[in-house]
């Protein structure tokens, strides 16, 4: 955990109610993709934990979905505007796992993580292949960057406007997708249709209303196998064989 | 400008009087890689039972303006972890003061666990929890009556040697009732106050924001409750209070001393910001400076 305060460089829309926001940082801010920063928000008491979609030299890149005051209190920053967050936070994915073909799931804003993961994973020479699942063609994000890092993506729409109509399940049933090592991350519901599909080595990044995001509070307790575990300190990222779904 | 920040509870020496509040720091550990531990004038650990538990159903926490509900529900691997590996493990990190904060759902289960925290090494001071608004009996309905304070405080003072604490609720009528049945039966000091009762709903969902319906309230809006309680209660007792309610700055505490703290717990800026109490600290002196103040201790309870 460290504490910044960054400039904003872009603040902008990239599908109805996303936006990404990219920040100067000198060095990279994460140890792992997969972990997140807590965003101190102008007019709230707590900070709001928010997904890191690119960690890189000179520029961190999130990635957010406005569902409430904090997220719109976010949205209204402008560049220039300085951001205090806490960086490095949770476990973040392990893609050093994944030994041959990597596969990446991800519903809505969910799939804001897996673009760092598919970077990583490429400049190890993993082959990656991805399903991205979201209510209209209108609301898909990263298709073209993961496409872009080589990724084999296939997009699935509840209402069909865009790819296969349905579910990721959906599409991972009719893609047949081919893969050793798979790495999850959207809305609970998903991941829990996922559960029984994926071998036991995937990995999924769980969402839960967080308060302090640095494991002081307890706010954001799952139940594993290995017992209570704090979303934000031991995870957000967990093994399949560590939850008793 | 050297100031003395150090300040004496209950006769021990505190190197200062910032301690961070039960459940908002964790399990103690978490920060030692951030900054050193040993800059704390004390820890209060999270509060623990007899039995391991899990706590309530998610969503815990709701955004409030000043601050935030939680309904948390003494999640707590229990006090048998507590004295054997929590404890023992945080004092090979650091020497500051470590306070453990004991909640139960029977008086029997309070001294238990007071027994059990006594007979460790590693604990300084015994805190007693009967203000917890988030577990269904027992909890607060310890902390809201004078005759159930009294019997809890009568147990724990049976149990321990150590400096016993008492942590009370503001949800009463009359708290200096409360306080004075715990001194009468042999508290060493008082902590106050635990969070407000609280709820939100969410207008949209038609449904409460906790999955517990309720939780309790802190952050900075309760700080005029708090400051309230410490020096209604300070008038009426003796023994020393530890302060507890929305303290985010070196002002803070020094007007929480000022009610009749003798020293202070930070509990949900902790939450905001993991670094507040070393800010805290290091901001101290350069306030003192502009007060007027020369010694800490000289200003408890002074208005």
């Amino acid at each position: 955990m460290e504490k910044r305060i960054c400039t904003i460089e872009r603040n902008s829309p990239v599908a109805p109610g996303c936006l990404r926001m990219s920040l100067t940082a000198e060095e990279s801010l994460l140890h792992r993709c997969g972990q997140f920063v807590e965003v101190a928000v102008p007019g709230q008491y707590l900070r709001r934990p928010i997904s890191v979609s690119l960690s890189e030299e000179g520029r961190l890149t999130l990635l957010y979905k406005v569902v409430g005051k904090g997220t719109a209190a976010l949205a209204a920053l402008k560049p220039g505007d300085k951001l205090d967050l806490l960086t490095g936070l949770g476990n973040g994915f392990d893609s050093s796992a994944c030994r041959g073909k990597a596969l990446l799931v991800g519903g809505g804003i969910g799939v804001a993580p897996l673009l760092q993961l598919c970077r990583d994973l490429r400049a190890a020479g993993r082959e990656v292949s991805a399903i991205l699942g979201f209510n209209t063609a209108a609301e898909i994000l990263l298709r073209e960057e993961l496409e872009a890092l080589g990724a084999r993506v296939t997009v699935a729409t509840m209402d069909g406007s865009a790819g296969i109509r349905g579910l990721v399940t959906d599409a991972l049933q009719e893609a047949g997708a081919d893969y050793d090592q798979a790495y999850v991350c959207g809305p609970m519901p998903m991941m829990r249709a996922l559960y029984p599909l994926l071998p036991d080595a995937s990995e999924f990044s769980l969402e839960e209303r967080m308060g302090c995001g640095t494991g002081l509070c307890f706010g954001c307790t799952v139940q594993t196998t290995e017992g209570p575990r704090r979303i934000c300190h031991d995870g957000p990222v967990f093994k399949k064989t560590q939850l008793p779904w | 400008m050297v100031k003395d920040i150090s300040v004496t509870l209950a006769g021990i020496c505190l190197k200062n009087p910032v301690i961070p509040a039960s459940g908002t720091f964790g399990l103690g550990y978490e920060m030692a890689e951030v900054f050193a531990l040993d800059r704390l004038g004390a820890i209060a650990l999270k509060g623990t039972t007899l039995e391991p538990r899990f706590g309530n159903p998610t969503p815990r926490i709701a955004e409030c303006t000043g601050g935030l509900l939680n309904a948390v529900g003494l999640q707590n691997p229990g006090i048998d972890a507590l004295v054997g590996d929590v404890a023992p493990k945080l004092r090979s990190l650091c020497s500051t003061p470590l306070i453990a904060n004991i909640s139960g759902f029977s008086v029997d289960e309070f001294g238990i666990c007071c027994e059990k925290a006594d007979a460790c090494a590693a604990i300084d001071i015994v805190e007693v929890n009967v203000s917890c608004p988030n577990v269904h009996k027992g909890g607060m309905a310890f902390g809201t009556d004078p005759a159930a304070a009294a019997e809890v405080t009568r147990r724990a003072r049976k149990a321990t040697r150590k400096p016993l604490f008492i942590k009370l609720s503001p949800n009463v009528t009359d708290i200096t009732a409360i306080a004075r049945a715990c001194e009468d039966e042999g508290a060493d000091g008082l902590t106050l106050i635990n969070t407000l009762l609280g709820m939100r709903i969410d207008i949209r969902r038609r449904k409460p924001v906790l999955a517990n319906r309720t939780g309790g309230f802190s952050g900075p809006a309760v700080f005029p409750v708090a400051i309230r309680c410490v020096n209604q209660v300070a008038k009426a007792c003796r023994i020393p209070i530890i302060g507890c309610g929305g303290v985010s700055s070196a002002e803070d505490l020094i007007e929480m001393m000022m009610a009749g703290a003798t020293a202070v717990q930070v509990g949900s800026a902790n939450l905001r910001d993991p670094l507040a109490c070393p800010a805290i600290i290091d901001a101290l002196p350069a306030v003192m400076e502009q007060l007027g103040i020369e010694k800490l201790q000289d200003i408890i309870g002074i208005v």
